[in-house]
């Protein structure tokens, strides 16, 4: 009896230790109630990140090195960079999901002439990109504070095309399940131009994500997953056209020669590695890792949040 | 006469019970008119506004009308009509929601006003409609003037417990395991049987009540 109140006495102490150099560490510098969450901007040392509701660990942020803001911190914003590598000379970059805008600043960096259209839902969180993580707009970066569905289809209306569309509209903790729909993906795929990609941010460790990727198949076919064995973050890589029948040879090249390609040395100056890219992009030809028959999500029936909660 | 008040306290359940119901309906649909509109007009807090104005100005006009509907012949058989009114009222959101959504998404511009005028035509007439039973359920259930306190307070205890369930029920299940027309048309379907069976049981209460009384001449 003795020996167990012990016991938790000291587990206490180390969680009490940890949730106090946890916060010894991170400053808060600005803490913001918004329409549809919390923003938490937390400064770590030279780690600046945009945090949402911060008590779960589920919370997706957008981070950057104040010394380096170029430098790409997340693995899942360099697996998004595997885009590149498809379709090198994006024109037209749609963003859905602003975050801190690190993305669009690091794709304005590596593609000064292309055009990036950023549409985030929540005016606060592009004020505080705007403050807090030097997002950057000029005459070819705009900013629209609309929903990424109403957005597409006023796009569609408008004929806009993209030959890149990255999805990145999730949080964690709560999925606008509008988004995440087969009738919505067709929406964006009919937005793509002819050799256009799409990168999502999904989700990988819950009942989602059979679900998900079932939806995306059915829309795009077989696409490419882009996955790390360190985090929890899936990309999924669809194109308009489906796979690219010259994309093993070339990863099959990189595997083998060392190719240092102009693409490869900028990837490297934000800290990312092009070989290692290459390696992490997977055909859902060759590997599929879910049921053939999970169900789709639609317009009709898409109950994100609820099966998001369940672990498979 | 024991058992003629027996079969009066059975029809006091019943429709207590379509009060249930009806509560239920209500915010299962309102619920649900979020995930409607979202595909066209997103799910901005704009959206939540334009619904609960919708509902709540349909209902405040449903009681106002149903009030005065019970004051002209108020009878079982035409309550039992308004549900069946109520659950065919709903079927276009099932059926023509897409169409009308989109024509309202291509000529409105701003999605808030896009919104509201899609949540109002979908939902202004069935609400009207689903909240006339309530004022119509107390006028049917008041025998005298004393207890008629009594019976509006059982009554509004009912149908916003209906309404918290139906809430409940939709958001944590329904959706998990039906389409949303599925559950909009089930919805509708269960509204006009439940109005068909009050429409026999008033026939035939009045048959019975009608025997009895013939039946009782012929013994005085």
């Amino acid at each position: 009896m003795l020996k167990s109140a012990g016991k938790l006495i000291k587990s206490l102490c180390i969680v009490l230790a940890i949730w106090l150099t946890n916060n010894a560490m991170a400053e808060v510098i600005h803490n913001e109630r918004s329409l549809y969450r919390n923003i938490l901007v937390e400064d770590n040392g030279d780690l600046r990140c945009l945090k949402f509701n911060v008590k779960s660990t589920k919370t997706r942020q957008s981070c950057f090195l104040k010394s380096q803001p170029q430098r790409l911190v997340f693995n899942y914003t360099k697996q998004l960079l595997t885009g590149l590598l498809i379709n090198p000379e994006p024109k037209r970059i749609l963003i859905i999901g602003l975050g801190g805008g690190t993305m669009s600043n690091t794709l304005h960096q590596l593609l000064p002439e292309s055009y990036i259209d950023n549409v985030e839902i929540d005016k606060s969180v592009i004020k505080v990109a705007q403050q807090y993580f030097g997002y950057l707009e000029n005459d070819q970066i705009k900013t629209y504070s609309q929903d990424g569905r109403v957005f597409v289809k006023r796009a569609l209306l408008k004929q806009k095309e993209y030959d890149w569309i990255i999805l990145d509209a999730f949080n964690g903790d709560y999925i606008p399940e509008h988004l995440m729909t087969k009738e919505y993906l067709e929406e964006t795929k009919r937005l793509l131009s002819p050799q256009g990609i799409l990168t999502a941010n999904t989700f990988s460790s819950s009942k989602l994500y059979a679900y998900e990727s079932a939806t995306y198949k059915a829309v795009f076919g077989d696409y490419y997953q882009v996955s790390n064995p360190d985090n929890s973050n899936r990309i999924i890589l669809a194109r308009n056209n489906g796979l690219d029948e010259n994309l093993e040879k070339k990863q099959w090249e990189v595997a083998k020669n060392n190719i240092i390609n102009e693409l490869a040395t900028q990837l490297l100056a934000i800290g990312v590695d092009a070989r290692q890219l290459y390696k992490s992009i997977e055909s859902t030809a060759i590997h599929q890792d879910w049921p053939d028959d999970s169900p789709v999500l639609t317009d009709q029936f898409s109950p994100a949040n609820l099966l998001n909660i369940e672990t498979n | 006469m024991q058992e003629f008040k027996n079969s009066v306290n059975y029809s006091n359940l019943f429709i207590y019970f379509l009060a249930f119901t009806s509560g239920f309906s209500i915010m299962c649909i309102e619920l649900l008119a979020g995930r409607i509109l979202a595909p066209f007009f997103g799910s901005s807090v704009h959206i939540w506004g334009s619904i609960i104005t919708v509902f709540m100005l349909s209902l405040a006009l449903g009681y106002l009308l149903g009030g005065k509907f019970s004051t002209r012949s108020a009878s079982l058989t035409r309550y039992g009509a308004i549900f069946i009114i109520a659950g065919m009222t709903l079927v276009p959101i099932a059926t023509s929601s897409t169409w009308l959504m989109e024509s309202i998404f291509l000529t409105v511009e701003d999605s808030r006003y896009g919104s509201l005028l899609a949540s109002t035509a979908l939902f202004f007439v069935p609400t009207i409609i689903l909240g006339m039973l309530s004022p119509y359920s107390v006028r049917l259930l008041v025998r005298n003037s004393n207890e008629s306190g009594q019976v509006a307070g059982k009554l509004y205890f009912v149908s916003t417990l209906g309404s918290a369930l139906g809430t409940i029920i939709t958001s944590f299940y329904l959706v998990l395991w039906f389409d949303i027309n599925t559950i909009v048309v089930s919805v509708s379907l269960i509204l006009s049987l439940l109005g068909f069976i009050t429409i026999v049981v008033a026939k035939a209460k009045a048959s019975l009540f009608k025997t009895k009384v013939e039946r009782d001449i012929r013994h005085a």
